[in-house]
C-alpha cells in the first residue's frame, strides 16, 4: 500500500478574471522511502499540487474542488484541523524555496527549531535544545552550541537552507515536501543541499517530493519522475526511463531546450509560443498549440493518462494510437 | 588584442563601510571589484560567471558608469570613461546599454511600452515625435513582438515578453556595447532559450559586443566566446568558453563546473562531484593570499603568502600558483 495515495485531486482559484485551473485532476502515489520528483514550468502547478495536501491555499479564492489524498487512512484533503495538526509538521514536513522569507527574522534559530519538538512531542524546553542542537550539527552547522542563538540574518542563503532542513527533519517526518529549495542558492551551494537531503533521507528513510524546474537537479536525486503542464501531469516514469525514452512531446521538448546538451553555435532549440492560459476553458490538449506534432484531433479530445510501460505513463494520444 | 572596443585596466570598486550615528567613521571597505583587466572585442559576446557577491554585478554597474571607481579606468573606444565628466558620460551612454534581471522591476510599470521605448529616441534626438511609432515598430519586430501591443503597460506581459522589451529599450539607441546582467536567471527554460537565440541572433546582426553576466555555467557557455571566472572581486581564470568549461585549469573553475547538476541520470549519478566546503568568504575581510585557499582543495603554505598573479597557461589566463601541481 503506498504511503500517499492523490486522487484527481482539482484545486481551482476564483478569481475576478475568472476560475484559474491550477490543479485539474491530479493523481499519483507516493512510496514508503521513494523519491519523487515534480517537474514543470511556473504555473504548471507543481507547487499547488503540495500546497493542497498541506492545507496551505489560501480559501478563498482557491477551492479544492475534488479529490481524495489518502495518508495513513486520513483524506489530507478532507481532515479537520486537529488531524491536520498532527500530520502536518509533525508527520509530513516541507521546506521551501526562499530561506530568507520563510524563516521568521525575530526569533532566535533556537525557538524556530525546537517549536515542533515541544508542540508534538511535548518535551521539555532542555531537552528540545538538545535534540535541535544534535539536529544542527547532523545538517552541517559548525559550532551549533553558539549558532543555535543566532537569529536568521546572521547566517548565509545556503546556512538558512540547512537550518529550515534541519527544522522540517527534527521530528522525523515520512514525507519531506521540497518545494525548489535549490533555486535561490548558487551551484557550489546547491550541491550541498542536495548531498544533504540525500543523506538525511538514508538516515531517516523517508520519503521525498522533490518540486523543481531543473531536469538535471532530478536526475541525481529522484527515484520516479512526473512532468506536469498546465495543471496536469504529462507523463511518469522512473527516472532513467524518463530521460532515455521520453515518450510526451513536452518532455521531449523540455529535455531538448537544457543549453548544455545542444552544441555551441547552434541555434538553441526552443519550444514556440506559451503556456495557456489556465482561466479559458480549454478543448483537447493543453500542449498542443505549442506541440509539433499535434494533430487535429488534439485540440478536441482531452488526453488522459494511460500506461506505456508498466511504470511508466504518458498523456500524448498520438503517442497512445501508435502513431508517434 | 585585435579591435578591443571596451577596456579594462585594473579597475576597484570599493564601497565603504561607516559605523556611528554621532560620531560617524569608517570601519572597513567591501572590495566588490578589486582589480579587474580585461578587453572585449567588437562582436564578441564574454561571459562573465561567479557566485552571488563575486562582485559580477558590481562589475556590470562600474562599466556602465552607475557606480563610481574607485581605482583603473575603463575605456570604450578610446574614450576613458572613468576621468570623463558628467557630460562627457552622458555623451557615449548610447554606445553601452544594459538590460538587467528582473524584467519585473526594471520596466516602469506605469509606462506603455511605446513610452518605454520612445523615450531614448526622444531624450537623445534621434527622431522626431511623429517618427516615434515608426520606429518603435522596427524595435518591437526586432526583438519579435507584434507593434500592436504598443499601447500595453508591462504587467500584460509574461516574464519572457517583458525581457524582450528591455531590450528593445537597450537597442534603440543602436549602441555597441551591452551589459545584460543574468538577463535569463528570472526566465523559465523553455522561455531562457528563446531570449537566448535573441540575443545571439542581435549580436551578429548589429555586430554588438556583449558582456554577458549569469551563474549558470551552460547558458554561459552556449552564447559566449570568450568567458572570464570571478571569485571574490578578482578573475580567476579567463579563456575561451568552450577551453575553460570544458577543461577548467583553476580549481574554482573546476568546482563550479563540477557542481553543475548533469541531465543524464547515468552520468549524474557516478561522476565524481567536487563539493566545496563552506560559503564564499566575505568581501569585506578576505583571505590573505589566494582569496580561494580555504575552500580549495589543492591549497598548500604557499597560496597563503601571496595574491597570484593571471598568467597564461594552457591557452587561457589563470590565477593560481600551484598550476600543473595537481
Amino acid at each position: 500500500m503506498p504511503l500517499l495515495s492523490v486522487k484527481d485531486l482539482r484545486t481551482y482559484f476564483h478569481t475576478r478574471n475568472g476560475i484559474y485551473r491550477a490543479v485539474d485532476g491530479v493523481s499519483f502515489d507516493l512510496d514508503r522511502g521513494e523519491t519523487l520528483g515534480i517537474v514543470g514550468e511556473s504555473g504548471s502547478g507543481k507547487s499547488v499540487t503540495c500546497y493542497s495536501l498541506m492545507g496551505l491555499i489560501p480559501q478563498p479564492p482557491g477551492r479544492i474542488e475534488s479529490g481524495t489524498a489518502l495518508f495513513d487512512g486520513v483524506d489530507l484533503l478532507r481532515a479537520t484541523p486537529a488531524q491536520t495538526r498532527a500530520i502536518r509538521g509533525k508527520r509530513i514536513a516541507m521546506i521551501f524555496q526562499d530561506p530568507m522569507t520563510s524563516l521568521n527574522p525575530y526569533l532566535r534559530i533556537s525557538e524556530q527549531l525546537i517549536e515542533p519538538l515541544l508542540i508534538h512531542e511535548k518535551l521539555s524546553k532542555t531537552e528540545a535544545m538538545r535534540r535541535g542542537l544534535a539536529m544542527l550539527e547532523a545538517v552541517g552547522i559548525n559550532d551549533a552550541a553558539k549558532r543555535i542563538r543566532y537569529y536568521p540574518h546572521e547566517f548565509s542563503g545556503g546556512m538558512r537552507q540547512r537550518v529550515m532542513i534541519a527544522m522540517a527533519l527534527i521530528t522525523k517526518p515520512e514525507i519531506l515536501i521540497a518545494d525548489e529549495p535549490t533555486t535561490a542558492l548558487d551551484v557550489t551551494v546547491q550541491a550541498q543541499i542536495l548531498e544533504l537531503i540525500k543523506k538525511m533521507q538514508q538516515e531517516l528513510g523517508m520519503a521525498v517530493i522533490f518540486i523543481t524546474h531543473d531536469l538535471g537537479v532530478v536526475s541525481g536525486l529522484c527515484d520516479r519522475v512526473q512532468v506536469m503542464y498546465a495543471g496536469r501531469i504529462v507523463e511518469t516514469s522512473g527516472t532513467r526511463e524518463l530521460f532515455r525514452e521520453p515518450r510526451h512531446p513536452y518532455t521531449r521538448a523540455l529535455q531538448h531546450s537544457i543549453p548544455s546538451l545542444q552544441a555551441k553555435g547552434s541555434e538553441l532549440f526552443t519550444i514556440p509560443g506559451m503556456p495557456p492560459d489556465l482561466s479559458k476553458p480549454l478543448a483537447g490538449c493543453a500542449f498542443a498549440a505549442r506541440c509539433p506534432q499535434a494533430a487535429d484531433r488534439c485540440r478536441q479530445e482531452t488526453p488522459q493518462l494511460a500506461p506505456w510501460k508498466p511504470g511508466h505513463q504518458q498523456a500524448c494520444l498520438r503517442v497512445q494510437a501508435g502513431e508517434i | 588584442m585585435p579591435d578591443p572596443i571596451l577596456e579594462l585596466q585594473d579597475v576597484r570598486t570599493h564601497f565603504p563601510i561607516h559605523e556611528g550615528f554621532v560620531i560617524r567613521r569608517q570601519t572597513g571597505t567591501v572590495k566588490a571589484v578589486d582589480g579587474v583587466t580585461l578587453s572585449v572585442r567588437r562582436g564578441e559576446v564574454l561571459g562573465l560567471v561567479g557566485e552571488s557577491g563575486c562582485g559580477k554585478s558590481t562589475l556590470a554597474r562600474t562599466i556602465m558608469q552607475l557606480v563610481p571607481t574607485t581605482g583603473g579606468t575603463v575605456i570604450l573606444e578610446g574614450k576613458n570613461l572613468t576621468a570623463g565628466s558628467a557630460a562627457e558620460i552622458r555623451n557615449v551612454r548610447h554606445d553601452l546599454q544594459m538590460v538587467f534581471q528582473d524584467p519585473f522591476a526594471s520596466l516602469n510599470p506605469r509606462m506603455t511600452v511605446f513610452a518605454t521605448l520612445a523615450e531614448p529616441l526622444l531624450v537623445h534626438g534621434r527622431c522626431t515625435a511623429a517618427e516615434a511609432t515608426r520606429e518603435v515598430a522596427e524595435l518591437m519586430q526586432l526583438v519579435g513582438l507584434a507593434p500592436r501591443f504598443m499601447q500595453k503597460y508591462p504587467h500584460e506581459f509574461s516574464g519572457g515578453q517583458r525581457q524582450r522589451i528591455a531590450i528593445a529599450r537597450a537597442l534603440a539607441l543602436r549602441p555597441k556595447v551591452i551589459i545584460a546582467d543574468e538577463p535569463v536567471s528570472a526566465l523559465d527554460v523553455s522561455i531562457q532559450a528563446q531570449i537566448l537565440n535573441l540575443l545571439s541572433q542581435l549580436t551578429r546582426k548589429m555586430n554588438l559586443s556583449l558582456v554577458f553576466i549569469a551563474h549558470d555555467l551552460s547558458v554561459v557557455k552556449h552564447i559566449s566566446d570568450r568567458v572570464a571566472v570571478m571569485y571574490l572581486g578578482k578573475i580567476v581564470e579567463l579563456g575561451s568558453a568552450v577551453e575553460v568549461i570544458e577543461h577548467p585549469q583553476h580549481p574554482y573553475t573546476r568546482a563550479l563546473v563540477s557542481a553543475i547538476p548533469v541531465p543524464d541520470p547515468d552520468i549524474e549519478r557516478n561522476r565524481r562531484r567536487i563539493v566545496l566546503p563552506g560559503d564564499p568568504p566575505s568581501p569585506i575581510n578576505p583571505p590573505a593570499g589566494c582569496a580561494f585557499h580555504p575552500r580549495c582543495p589543492h591549497a598548500k603554505e604557499v597560496c597563503r603568502g601571496a595574491v597570484p598573479p593571471l598568467v597564461t597557461h594552457a591557452g587561457r589566463e589563470v590565477a593560481c600558483v600551484r598550476l600543473g601541481e595537481f
